[in-house]
């Protein structure tokens, strides 16, 4: 039994290329199967609204009214049970993660209207309906100045289309509220509340 | 003779990566008794089964550990499967078992690495460390998670793992054996490591069976028990296997044990790897487990044997999950093998039994 086992592994190190890399100015490459961040064809979903009640730490928010899908990325654990529930095959996992950020904002998606059956085209009825050929559009996380412009805009919207039609919608969300725990209907039932 | 006092070791200690406290009553230097304490990190996360469905859940389950990860997310959704009486397909079996193996591996590498920086060894735990992440890598291409997978399902797994993926994973593996040896051996046969290990916190066999010890912590006492001899799943294919047994029942023989089990697991993903057979990954799961319907299941984590129950109530969400980890077991073990030692020697004793706080408390 000798001294410094480790002698020929260690001396041999002095030699090699390092083991690390220099982050953040050279970084390793990702493999394409990489669960980085969740994104969305928006010109394939239909607004079910599935991937929200399945998320597990309820990150996407589903807004029929608005027309809007979002995700908050700093929330979401990339397990990517969204992707495997949803119907239509709009959501992929991709490799490239979500920087970091000073605010904690959303990625907001604008689902454009399609052609839909006469019998369900009242379903969705949008104040401001996107036309059906406008290009499908993806909006960046905003910017901390305007960061709380899309929340507004989006109760403005919800309070609108409650007014329009508010026996509908409220069938629609008691099922809803139905799926979800007791914890996130009552917030969701707040925020109505307020809205009103 | 000198007086009796208390020294507080933890929650945060150096040595430690999750925080467990001891009060050691010391006399001379010497520990007489240590008492255990936890409960820093509670998460109250088998409480969580009522919120999330059994398909969220899984999820949950594999953020119970960070280096067991893997292993909670198949134990946990062999428990549902079984609780349904669902069969997943063999293919879906092997995978589960290559990648829970791998992260044995990954999970001893990293023990023996910590136990390096234990007793001081700088380097070795660098070494260590370094071969780890060529594991990680693997996991990276195959799962697109690095230390959480978020592969497993209930009713199979998300991804399959090709022909090539397969042949990578032996070529990797077999390329880390000849620099995995020279750090065994420094390990095992350097005097200055030797010192710190040899005949230091000792629990006898007796002790070790008569406290229910489990994992690597009872096998270096002698105590031939490993949850894989059962056969559950892919291992009942495998063509031998034969739990890693020591009788030195020191630190030195929970090192020896760990450090020959890592080439037991590559030896089990080479063997699974060239009989997978082909076929489907997943069965799709429709409905909810039956009311009062109830299933239990053991698997071996890198730590030892881990319990897990489930008790369905006709929803999709569980009346009660529990689970007995392994080191909620192993720490009474522990209190045993601390007693006598030289308090120079605590922090090596406690970090032979793996101790997995967050596990323990969930
Ligand atoms: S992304 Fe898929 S699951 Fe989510 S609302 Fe759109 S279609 Fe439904
Ligand atoms: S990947 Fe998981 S956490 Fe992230 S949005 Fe999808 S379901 Fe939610």
């Amino acid at each position: 039994m000798g001294v410094f086992k480790l002698g020929k592994m260690t001396f041999g190190s002095l030699f090699k290329k390092p083991e690390t890399v220099l982050y953040p100015i050279e970084t390793k490459p990702q493999p394409a199967g990489l669960k980085g961040h969740i994104e969305i064809d928006v010109s394939t979903c239909i607004l079910c609204g599935l991937c929200e009640k399945s998320c597990p730490t309820d990150c996407i928010t589903v807004d029929k009214a608005t027309s809007t899908w979002s995700t908050n990325p700093f929330a979401c654990i990339q397990c990517g049970y969204c992707v495997t529930v949803c119907p239509k095959k709009s959501l992929s996992m991709l490799p490239g993660y979500h920087v970091a950020n000073t605010v904690k904002d959303r990625v907001v998606a604008t689902v454009p209207e399609k052609a839909k059956p006469a019998k369900k085209a009242d379903v969705a009825k949008a104040p401001e309906p996107a036309k059906a050929d406008e290009p499908a559009k993806v909006v960046e996380p905003a910017k901390s100045a305007d960061h709380a412009k899309p929340a507004a805009e989006a109760k403005a919207a919800e309070a609108a289309s409650l007014e329009q039609g508010e026996l509908r919608i409220d069938a629609e969300l008691e099922a809803k509220l139905a799926l979800m725990s007791d914890e996130s209907a009552a917030k969701v039932r707040a925020a109505l509340q307020a809205g009103k | 003779m000198g007086q009796k006092s208390i020294i507080p070791f933890g929650p945060q200690h150096p040595v430690l990566p999750e925080p467990l406290h001891l009060d050691l009553v010391v006399e001379d230097e010497v520990v007489l008794e240590a008492i255990p304490q936890i409960g820093f990190v509670h998460r109250g996360l088998e409480r969580l089964v009522q919120k999330k469905d059994y398909n969220q859940f899984v999820y949950v389950a594999e953020r119970i550990c960070g280096i067991c990860a893997f292993g909670h997310s198949m134990g946990y959704a062999e428990t549902i499967e079984r609780l349904m009486g669902v069969e997943i397909p063999k293919r879906a079996e092997y995978l589960r078992v290559i990648w829970h193996e791998l992260s044995r591996i990954h999970s001893h590498i990293l023990w023996l690495g910590l136990a390096a920086d234990a007793f001081g060894h700088e380097s070795l735990f660098m070494h260590c460390w370094r071969l780890r992440e060529r594991i990680l890598d693997l996991f990276e291409k195959t799962t697109g998670g690095r230390v959480i997978f978020s592969v497993v399902k209930v009713g199979g797994v998300f991804r399959d793992i090709d022909k090539s993926q397969l042949d990578e994973f032996n070529h990797v593996l077999e390329g880390i054996k000849d620099e995995y040896s020279q750090i065994v051996n420094a390990f095992l046969n350097e005097p200055s490591v030797r010192n710190r290990t040899y005949g230091v916190g000792v629990l006898s066999s007796e002790d070790a069976h008569n406290l229910s010890m489990v994992g690597p912590f009872a096998r270096a006492s002698a105590v031939n028990y490993d949850v894989r001899m059962l056969g559950n799943g892919a291992y009942g294919d495998l063509s031998d296997f034969q739990p890693i047994l020591s009788n030195n029942c020191d630190c030195y023989a929970r090192m020896e044990v760990r450090a020959a089990e890592v080439v037991q697991s590559i030896e089990i993903i080479k063997e699974l790897s060239a009989r997978i057979p082909d076929g489907e990954i997943a069965v799709p799961v429709k409905g909810s487990p039956a009311f009062g319907s109830e299933a239990c299941n053991v698997l071996e984590q890198p730590r030892g044997e881990c319990y897990y129950f489930a008790k369905g109530n006709g929803t999709k969400y569980l009346d009660r999950m529990r689970m007995r980890t392994p080191t909620s077991q192993n720490l009474a073990g522990m209190a045993v093998a601390l007693k006598g030692c030289d308090v120079a020697d605590v922090n090596m004793i406690v970090l032979t039994i793996d101790p997995c706080i967050s596990c323990t408390e969930r």
